[in-house]
């Protein structure tokens, strides 16, 4: 679904990502863990199509066409959905609308019909239910006045309404505390299907235990140190990211 | 059937009979302001003496009074002398013969607004009677406006056929001397609308200019009085969504209301002047005096507009509130993109007692235009138990483009309440980004955050106009990102 081959990206002056490489085929979940600063979110970015990052070598293919032509929305059109580290506030616009508009904006795309506003609550009021969300949610402005909490939530509900083939989730699991955290895993767990692929970025462990990754990846200076299943993971918890860095070294 | 009726039909009848656009070609006057200008204006208007005395006065007032300087826009020096003050509309020779030969990007516009076709080529200043499909539509609602009394004619109409009622009004809510362009204004005003609402009467229909045959050719100088006698009410729209084009760069226009005991006025406009080009040239100037006057207790008069268009806007629709217990309100989405100046805001005046007033405005600023709010809440000694809230809020588009906000407050009176609330935000890279990554355009994306931005506004336009000001916003708005 998604091949990344030997990409390196700078954002002003400083190069990010040095020649990352990267496979993630449909049906699977990859973890992508690293210390601060070592690219995790530069590569979410880019794959989502952030303009502030530059692309200076290498290729991203997703689902056979070569994404980095793509504009931001023909990507998220194309069934690319990025969970936001920092979700931003929109006041005055309208959660269920911006929710609304992003569903069909996907639809027209491939030449279904808009969905109506009976099927649209509908759809919506279900999968508020399985995330643990009031209804009233719908009805604030976006992530106006939101917890931290609320916000995560929040994106989960937009993933599960919009069904990407690659949902990529930033740092989802920052700022959680337990019960929201289990409520956004099982929002994600309930997603996991043959033809879908989930990235996690993530810079703790804790995640993984309620979300099973099948790989996990370390980055480290803006290349992938090391990769693995998730008992990687686990051996990172305990040797802390020095022990990758040095292993890159040696 | 009253007299008033019958009358309202014989307009009608002869306006139809005549056919309106051949009964309008007169020649044009040559450019220049003396009182022989105005003897010919009122002259072609077959007016009676105490019209052009009136205008005459207006005019020698006018003389003595200098162009204000106070708004913050920048223009340069109106000449006068360069203009002419009775123009006629273009004759049939010079206009376009057919949409085929209007501007390309003037059609787009209208259809992303979806404007019907036929009143498209009336828009454009197609040489085909368009205003024909409405005929029939005007009968109609002229029968049912007479039936319930109420008068709605073209101002000189009115000077012509209620001239008691003309006289009783006219400048008694706007001055002759009020300011530089109301004298103007008065001097030599081309039509407008006159509205008279009998006592006890509500309205059976929103009156519109839509819908008043000729309105296309009010011209520069537009005058409207309307006057909502004890307990009834009224709804009337002014303007259009689609942008108009007019060979007259100066608009200065007096729109004058009197609310009597316990009457309601709705005013709601939608401006869409043509602002120039993305330099600026050849857009409107336009200098309004809007007032209404609470003149009865209990009396309502409310301002709602949307504006969108001209080079320059300077205009405040303002409320006497004279009445005890009566109440004004403005509310006010300006637009301002490219090179365009708006400076509009909105005078509360409070003298009566339990007067309370609302303010909602809010500005939008994109590209390098400037825009400034400028209200002034005033509580004169008597007005005990007055109440103000004002609620400012301005939001920018890109880097270069100013927000400015110039709020006056003069209290005379320790039992009053006055609030006044602002706030500044800017369309962000973030928000655009986040819209974008769940597939929604950047066009999309900003006018989604511009309309719930101007939610609070549109919510009291009449249902109908509020989904023509949002796509219009839209519209107007285009190409503001990026």
């Amino acid at each position: 679904m998604l091949n990344i081959e030997n990409l390196k990206v700078t954002i002003g002056d400083s190069e990010i990502l040095r020649g990352l490489s990267l496979s993630v085929k449909a049906g699977e979940v990859h973890a992508i863990m690293g210390p601060n600063g070592s690219g995790k979110s530069t590569l979410a970015s880019v794959i989502a199509g952030h303009e502030d990052y530059v692309v200076t070598d290498g290729t991203v293919r997703f689902k056979g066409a070569d994404l980095l032509e793509l504009e931001p929305e023909e990507r998220a059109r194309e069934g690319i959905f990025l969970g936001f580290q920092y979700p931003v506030e929109i006041p005055g616009v309208n959660n269920a609308y911006l929710l609304k508009a992003a569903l069909n904006a996907k639809r027209e795309h491939h030449g279904l019909e808009e969905i109506d506003a009976f099927e649209f609550l509908k759809l919506a009021r279900e999968k508020m239910a399985v995330l643990g969300m009031d209804p009233k949610f719908l009805n604030r402005g976006v992530n106006e006045g939101f917890s931290g909490g609320e916000k995560k939530r929040n994106e989960i509900l937009q993933m599960a309404m919009l069904e990407p083939d690659l949902a990529i989730l930033d740092e989802t699991d920052s700022g959680l505390d337990i019960d929201a955290l289990k409520a956004v895993a099982e929002g994600v767990n309930a997603l996991r299907a043959p033809d879908r692929a989930i990235i996690l970025v993530t810079h703790y462990q804790r995640l993984l235990d309620y979300i099973e990754p099948d790989y996990v990846h370390v980055l480290s200076e803006g290349r992938i140190a090391r990769s693995g299943d998730k008992t990687l993971a686990l051996e990172l918890e305990e040797k802390g990211y020095e022990w990758v860095r040095e292993a890159a070294n040696a | 059937m009253s007299t008033e009726s019958e009358h309202l039909e014989s307009i009608v009848n002869r306006r139809y009979e005549h056919g309106f656009v051949t009964d309008i070609e007169t020649e044009s006057l040559p450019p220049g302001l003396d009182e022989g200008v105005i003897r010919a204006i009122s002259a072609r208007k077959r007016e009676p003496e105490w019209m052009l005395e009136w205008r005459l006065q207006a005019y020698r007032q006018w003389l003595e009074m200098t162009e204000p300087e106070w708004a913050h826009v920048h223009y340069k020096k109106i000449d006068y002398n360069a203009i002419s003050y009775f123009a006629a509309p273009k004759s049939d020779d010079d206009r376009p013969k057919s949409l085929d030969e209007v501007d390309p990007k003037l059609l787009e516009t209208y259809d992303k607004l979806g404007i019907p076709l036929h009143e498209r080529a009336r828009l454009a200043g197609v040489a085909v009677d368009a205003v024909f499909d409405s005929v029939s539509v005007a009968t109609t609602f002229k029968e049912k406006l007479s039936e319930a009394g109420v008068i709605f004619c073209s101002f000189s109409e009115a000077v012509e056929n209620h001239p008691e009622l003309v006289k009783k009004y006219l400048g008694s809510v706007v001055p002759r001397r009020d300011n530089f362009f109301a004298a103007l204004n008065s001097a030599v005003f081309s039509d407008g609308s006159f509205v008279y609402i009998p006592k006890g009467v509500r309205c059976p229909m929103e009156l519109s200019t839509y819908f008043r045959i000729n309105a296309a050719n009010t011209g520069q100088f537009e005058r409207t009085l309307i006057v909502a006698d004890e307990g009834s009410h009224v709804s009337y729209l002014e303007g259009c969504t689609a942008p108009m084009r007019d060979e007259n760069q100066l608009h200065a226009a007096v729109v004058e209301l009197v609310a009597m005991e316990g009457a309601e006025i709705k005013y709601s406009t939608v401006q869409n002047w043509y602002p120039g080009d993305e330099e600026g040239r050849g857009g409107i100037y336009n200098f309004v005096t809007k007032r209404g006057d609470c003149r009865g207790a209990n009396s309502k008069i409310s301002w709602t507009q949307v504006e969108t268009g001209s080079a320059i806007t300077w205009k405040y629709p303002s409320c006497i509130l004279r009445g005890d217990n009566s109440v004004g309100e403005f509310y006010s989405v300006a637009v301002a993109n490219n090179l365009q100046q708006a400076d509009t805001g909105t005078k509360m005046i409070h003298i009566g007692r339990n007067t309370s007033s609302t303010i909602v405005s809010k500005g939008i600023s994109a590209g390098r235009a400037q825009n400034a709010y400028r209200g002034l809440v005033r509580v004169m000694p008597q007005a005990s138990g007055a109440r103000n809230h004002t609620q400012c809020d301005s939001l920018l588009i890109g880097k270069e483009c100013g927000a400015h906000t110039f709020p006056y407050m003069e209290i005379k009176n320790p039992t009053a309440k006055v609030e006044h609330e602002a706030t500044t935000s800017k369309i962000s890279a973030d928000q655009l980004f986040y819209c974008r990554q769940r597939g929604i355009s950047e066009e999309d994306a900003v006018n989604m955050i511009v309309n719930g931005f101007c939610k609070e506004v549109f919510n009291e336009l009449p249902m109908e106009f509020a989904v023509e000001a949002q796509a219009l916003l839209n519209v107007s708005l285009e190409g503001a990102v990026g």
